[in-house]
């Protein structure tokens, strides 16, 4: 009888789960309606946004999420994954707790404080040094073009990757320490180098968790607000430049939200909501699909051999 | 003696931390010879032979002093990842790589060494399947997942993942301790086939399993080697009454 009572208990707790989320979409949805109704697929390929005249295309700020999210993972896995090796397998004990410490402490740091940090101290170095000499010796590739502005683009991606960086770490980290000593040993008594320990015995046995710590900072670069917000310049414009300043789907909604005045434009506001959290599903999905897509190659080039 | 020694150990002493595991002794195992260490919980086997592959000092803390030669060379004078390649290790747990193949699994040794050669590899792995008896057995899966085999087989897996490096001696830490009987016998049967090629030293807490397949016997106890000598000689006519009294199950 008790053993019923707990899984209906839990039952309806998972399920309210699934429910909320369902109704948040569906009010998202509800709310979006005008927008989708007035601009329809105009919504995501216009890059015309004028509150003021009632046009609203979303694609600068879509485009603005998408590339600063892939700069931000661009940036922070090699250093997430080589930071969780190191602290996972080859850090004294001693190292290993203080790192690991700072870690998590980075992870709690409010956004807004990484955003200060980010317009005070990133962006002047950023336009005053690095970006000077991105131009100057990478100044052919379209990225690096234009006149440093420190508020952009890269800057954006940069923040967005240190703010990812904690949390794949420590969630890479763990997952490496899940990885049981016999994956190891065997390798080290045929002789293999460290090196060759975390390549063949420990990344392949933790590769789902580790493309799970990637989802989830991901997941944590995209819906990122306040810190982008300060750091990205708020311009709505696509340009292949880095240097130039760009707009987000979360800075949109964040800067316009409190002066939407007419129904169109709050509904679009929250029509850019409806697209983020479209977005943030399929992104989860993809990295599902990934998951599935490599346990398949592993099968098929077994089948190679 | 007309055996020849393959591996001499003196004076070997091992500690974690301040913990001392190996009290310091001596003594020489026998090449093509089964050599099996027996002896309480605790007592320092597992340590023991971990020490005769630098697998010992892989642990955080853990020191080892005095000297283990192979043939004549002392192992701790000389590169680990050289010496490990001539002394493999099979574990308790059969502990095959998840993500590979059986294939891929046995050829991993190898593939560290640098062979690339696809053809050669094949016919290595063949060799070191067909070794363990497995070749029929699962040779047409030899290209899927290696978890879907059961655990005597994987565990013949392990051993042939080992033997496919062609070490010289091999080191066995209670392989059979996860195994039902009928897999264990299968590796009792091919550890008498190896001993042939290979130097066996293996732990174990079977006491009928020493007496079935080794040819020599070490008892350790607290970290004291307390008699070793051939094994008909240590079971029926023990010189030490703790050997007498662990052997036959009376105390620890």
């Amino acid at each position: 009888m008790s053993r019923d009572l707990f899984r209906g208990m839990t039952a309806v707790l998972s399920l309210g789960l699934v429910l909320l989320v369902f109704l948040m979409a569906f009010v998202i949805w509800q709310q979006a309606e005008a927008s989708v109704q007035k601009s329809g697929w105009e919504f995501i390929v216009s890059r015309h946004w004028d509150p003021v005249h009632e046009e609203f295309g979303a694609l600068p700020y879509i485009y603005g999420t998408v590339i600063s999210t892939m700069l931000a993972v661009l940036f922070a896995g090699p250093v997430s994954i080589g930071a969780a090796i190191y602290l996972a397998e080859f850090a004294p004990r001693r190292t290993k707790a203080l790192l690991a410490f700072v870690v998590d402490v980075l992870a709690a740091i409010p956004s807004i404080v990484y955003g200060l940090w980010g317009s005070f101290v990133l962006a002047p170095f950023l336009r005053n040094y690095i970006e000077p000499w991105l131009g100057k010796n990478l100044g052919f590739l379209p990225f690096f073009q234009g006149s440093p502005f420190g508020l952009d683009m890269l800057a954006a991606g940069i923040m967005l990757a240190i703010m990812s960086i904690p949390v794949i770490t420590a969630v890479a980290r763990e997952v490496l320490e899940t990885v049981p000593d016999g994956q190891r040993e065997p390798l080290i008594a045929m002789g293999a180098t460290p090196w060759e320990v975390v390549r063949i015995g420990v990344i392949p046995y933790a590769r789902n968790g580790i493309v799970g710590a990637f989802t989830l900072g991901l997941g944590k670069a995209i819906g990122e607000t306040m810190a982008v917000t300060m750091v990205i310049g708020n311009e709505p414009k696509i340009s292949a430049s880095l240097f130039s300043p760009a707009h987000s789907m979360t800075s949109v909604i964040v800067n316009e939200f409190a002066q939407a005045t007419s129904v169109l434009h709050l509904s679009s506001l929250i029509h850019i909501g409806l697209l983020l959290f479209g977005l943030t599903l399929l992104i989860n999905v993809l990295a599902r699909l990934l998951i599935y897509q490599m346990s398949w190659r592993v099968k098929k080039r077994n089948e190679n051999t | 003696m007309l055996n020849s020694c393959k591996l001499k150990i003196a004076g070997l002493q091992a500690w974690y931390d301040s913990r001392q595991v190996l009290k310091g002794f001596g003594m020489e195992i026998r090449a093509n010879k089964i050599t099996a260490v027996i002896g309480p919980s605790g007592c320092g086997k597992s340590t023991f032979i971990r020490c005769l592959n630098r697998m010992h000092e892989i642990v955080p803390g853990a020191r080892v002093s005095g000297s283990v030669l192979l043939d004549e060379q002392d192992i701790y004078r000389a590169n680990p990842v050289e010496i490990r390649r001539r002394i493999g290790m099979v574990f308790q747990a059969p502990n095959v790589f998840p993500a590979m193949s059986v294939f891929e699994n046995i050829a991993a040794g190898l593939s560290l060494n640098g062979l690339r050669n696809k053809q050669k590899l094949r016919e290595v792995v063949e060799k070191s399947l067909a070794q363990v008896g497995l070749l029929e057995e699962i040779g047409s899966f030899i290209h899927l997942p290696a978890t879907g085999l059961s655990s005597g087989q994987l565990q013949r897996v392990c051993i042939a993942r080992a033997l496919a490096v062609q070490p010289e001696v091999i080191l066995m830490d209670e392989p059979c301790s996860a195994l039902d009987p009928i897999a264990s016998f299968h590796i009792e049967e091919l550890l008498s086939e190896l001993k042939q090629q290979y130097t066996i030293v293996i732990v174990t807490h079977n006491m009928q399993q020493a007496a079935r397949i080794s040819d020599y016997t070490v008892f350790l106890s607290q970290g004291d080697l307390i008699e070793y000598g051939s094994t008909p000689t240590v079971f029926i006519n023990p010189r030490d009454r703790r050997t007498e009294s662990y052997i036959t199950g009376r105390s620890a």
